[in-house]
């Protein structure tokens, strides 16, 4: 089970999504857990094989419990499975179904000298997962796939008490999430921020008569499908603003600044139903803005229907908030721990604005930097809010 | 309330049945002057007479067509043969006769015959004299199949049976006889139509009758120390069987094991094991189990017969296995 935040202790299964034997390619979602941030989907990081899967639907893990073996290319199968028969889960919490080793292949009744019959042995065929009549009633009754539960009868057979816990159907990903949970969650986190980092603001307005009257052109030639939003302008100017102020892009850990892999910027969403959360997208800088406009969809979407990555949770190295149309003029924004910057944007409204000595009425958008002071000063965050301020101008060059 | 033996239960029975009903009589070997192999019916001749407890010559097949006559003659006779070993000389008698005649003449004949034996192994009898050939009889369309294996089917079984217009056999366990238990005396009949739940369980449905059933039950306080809830079933009728109670129970437990001290090829466990499959396959969470006898003659050496039967210590193994499979 993968850390998904600092805050979190453990998750629960909810669905797995592959079976033993599947093969997987590096970033295939494997699982889904539910945590206080909703269901987040589980990558792999590894090209790998299903070797078993150990941890039970249902079944609450703590961060480091092992959920599954996977053989990696190379790996010899029973060099995992030796590995394996010392891993067992430890379910915490409330963990209705067993935690289940690996079953021996095959378990006969207690038979008399003649007449045993054959039909106990592993007869598993391919492809077909080894259920007893009543488990499988029961899991069509529930419309649970028995491949993504964990048998612990003879030849890892479903039982019925595997699918004790199995209590609805398993689609509660929209909004699956603990409202009060989250909002814990978050509390504990900024309180956090509020108590460790010594944070220090900075604020400024930006015309983005600029970048709106060239994004209208832009989307001129696209389908509305396809539209570019402003907020992905603002997405790609921050990310290629922070590339010249890799101070702000990056953890406070241990008492020292650790730099980002790449600028990956969380970003934040507010969920229907309240609370929030701030995927990741992945290289914001390396990205075009059709890409980025694809990405920033796809993420808000699922963040809202609870499908979310492990790695989306845990890869932010900083965060932007953009209120939208219906926000203040105005974020002083709470950096998110470990980040150590956060850039907030406000809604963009119609104000006097000088040029060339007349004063227009142009579209004005507030910019907002909150910055951890252990790391960088005042002055480096300025150079960032004028970086955004210069490529927001200069939309051509996003 | 009074304890009393099973034998006694039986003596009971057939002292009723011949207080109630001037037509019932008795014949079968040794029963009248010797008072009966298993000693049913001592004292019976002194208080009924010469003419309706009857001694017979060892002939099977002789006395059991004579009570098959005299049934259909509108007597009501209760034919005992020794025991099961034997009734294979009156097999011929019973199939093809007293099964046969009431569906033969269209009706016009009822067979209103009861034949009792002992059955069973574990007096050291030996293979010839310790079969359990219930099941080859349950085999038969036409009989009437009972294994009363309470003190209170002992003593309430007969009425019914005589009661019914088909032959009826009735199959006393060897090991039961000297069995005591409380006879209830408020209730006064049952039926021999319904299997009975002697202990209601969650987890495991073990089916059983006959001798068995003291060591399922035996086998359900063990278990019952381990967690593991069992509901003990006793068929009681195995012609016709009531798998409407069986199915029900297995529905409800998802497990089952049957014990039957037949042997398992083609026998009554069989059968049972086969319904169920065929009535709540989908409720099925395991493999259906049996504990039956070895396929072997029954040994005569009395460690060698133990280790041959059923026994209490092997039907918890079979339920350890379907309850919590390794």
């Amino acid at each position: 089970m993968p850390s998904l935040g600092p805050d979190m202790e453990s998750a629960r299964v909810i669905e797995w999504l592959v079976k033993p034997g599947d093969t997987l390619h590096r970033g295939d979602v494997i699982v889904v857990v539910e945590t206080d941030k909703g269901a987040i989907e589980i990558e792999v990081f590894e090209d790998a094989v299903v070797e078993a899967l150990i941890a039970p639907l249902d079944a609450e893990l703590v961060v480091g419990a092992v959920m599954a073996r996977l053989r990696v290319a190379g790996e010899s199968g029973t060099d995992a499975r030796a590995v394996a028969a010392t891993e067992r889960v430890e379910p915490t919490v409330s963990s209705p179904a067993p935690a289940v080793a690996p079953a021996p292949p095959s378990a006969v009744i207690a038979q008399d000298s003649v007449g045993t019959p054959a039909a106990s042995s592993a007869v598993a065929s391919a492809g077909h997962r080894r259920a007893s009549p009543a488990a499988r009633k029961r899991a069509a009754g529930l419309g649970v796939d028995l491949a993504g539960v964990s048998g612990s009868g003879p030849g890892g057979a479903v039982l019925l008490a595997d699918l004790a816990a199995v209590s609805a159907p398993r689609v509660k990903r929209a909004g699956g999430f603990d409202a009060a949970a989250m909002r814990r969650v978050i509390g504990a986190a900024m309180a956090r921020s509020k108590r460790e980092i010594p944070h220090y603001y900075l604020g400024q307005k930006i015309s983005m008569a600029s970048a709106l009257r060239w994004l209208r052109q832009a989307n001129e030639s696209r389908t509305v499908e396809a539209r570019l939003l402003p907020a992905v302008l603002l997405l790609r100017a921050v990310g290629l603003a922070l590339r010249r102020t890799p101070t702000l892009n990056g953890f406070y850990e241990n008492g020292a600044f650790r730099a980002g892999d790449g600028i990956h910027i969380g970003w934040a969403v507010a969920l229907r139903g309240g609370g929030l959360v701030a995927p990741a997208i992945h290289d914001v800088d390396k990205k075009s803005l059709d890409e980025l406009m694809t990405g920033l969809r796809d993420v808000v979407m699922r963040a809202r229907g609870g499908a979310l990555r492990g790695s989306e949770l845990v890869d932010a190295t900083v965060t932007v908030t953009s209120l939208g149309e219906r926000g203040a003029d105005t974020v002083l924004p709470i950096i998110h721990p470990p980040q150590v910057a956060m850039i907030g944007f406000g809604r963009v409204v119609e104000r006097p604005w000088a040029v060339a000595g007349q004063v227009e009425v142009q579209p004005v958008i507030g910019v907002s930097l909150a910055a951890d002071h252990r790391v960088s000063d005042g002055h480096l965050g300025s150079q960032l809010l004028a970086d955004i301020e210069r490529l927001l101008n200069a939309p051509e060059t996003l | 309330m009074t304890v009393i033996t099973y034998r006694e239960a039986c003596k009971q029975a057939l002292r009723a049945a011949l207080v109630a009903d001037p037509r019932v009589f008795m014949m079968g070997e040794d029963i009248a002057a010797y008072g009966g192999c298993y000693a049913v019916s001592k004292g019976l001749l002194a208080e009924f007479g010469a003419e309706r407890i009857r001694d017979t010559p060892l002939s099977e097949s002789a006395f059991v067509g004579a009570g098959i006559g005299a049934a259909m003659a509108g007597m009501r006779p209760i034919v005992e043969i020794m025991t099961v070993n034997f009734s294979l000389l009156a097999l011929d008698q019973i199939m093809n006769n007293a099964a046969s005649i009431p569906h033969m003449s269209g009706g016009q004949f009822a067979v209103p015959l009861v034949i009792r034996m002992a059955t069973g192994a574990g007096r050291q009898l030996a293979a010839q004299h310790s079969h359990s050939l219930e099941g080859w009889y349950a085999h038969i369309p036409g009989l009437r199949i009972l294994a009363p294996a309470t003190i209170e089917d002992a003593r309430h079984m007969l009425a019914p049976a005589l009661a019914d217009p088909n032959p009826v056999l009735i199959f006393e366990h060897v090991m039961l006889y000297n069995v005591e238990a409380e006879l209830d005396e408020r209730i006064d009949a049952v039926d021999i139509t319904h299997a009975s739940i002697r202990r209601a369980g969650t987890d495991v449905t073990v089916v059983t009758y006959g001798g068995s059933l003291p060591r399922a039950l035996a086998a359900a306080d063990t278990l019952a120390a381990e967690g593991i809830a069992a509901e003990v079933i006793d068929l009681r009728v195995l012609r016709p069987l009531d798998m409407t109670t069986v199915a029900a129970s297995v529905a409800r437990t998802h497990r089952c094991v049957i014990v039957d001290e037949g042997w398992k090829s083609g026998s009554l466990a069989a059968e049972v094991c086969a319904r169920l499959v065929e009535m709540v396959f989908y409720e099925l969470d395991a493999p259906i189990a049996r504990v039956c006898s070895a396929e072997v003659p029954m040994p005569y050496a009395a460690h060698l017969e133990q280790a041959a039967l059923p026994n209490a210590g092997r039907i918890v193994a079979a339920v350890r296995q379907v309850v919590r499979p390794a």
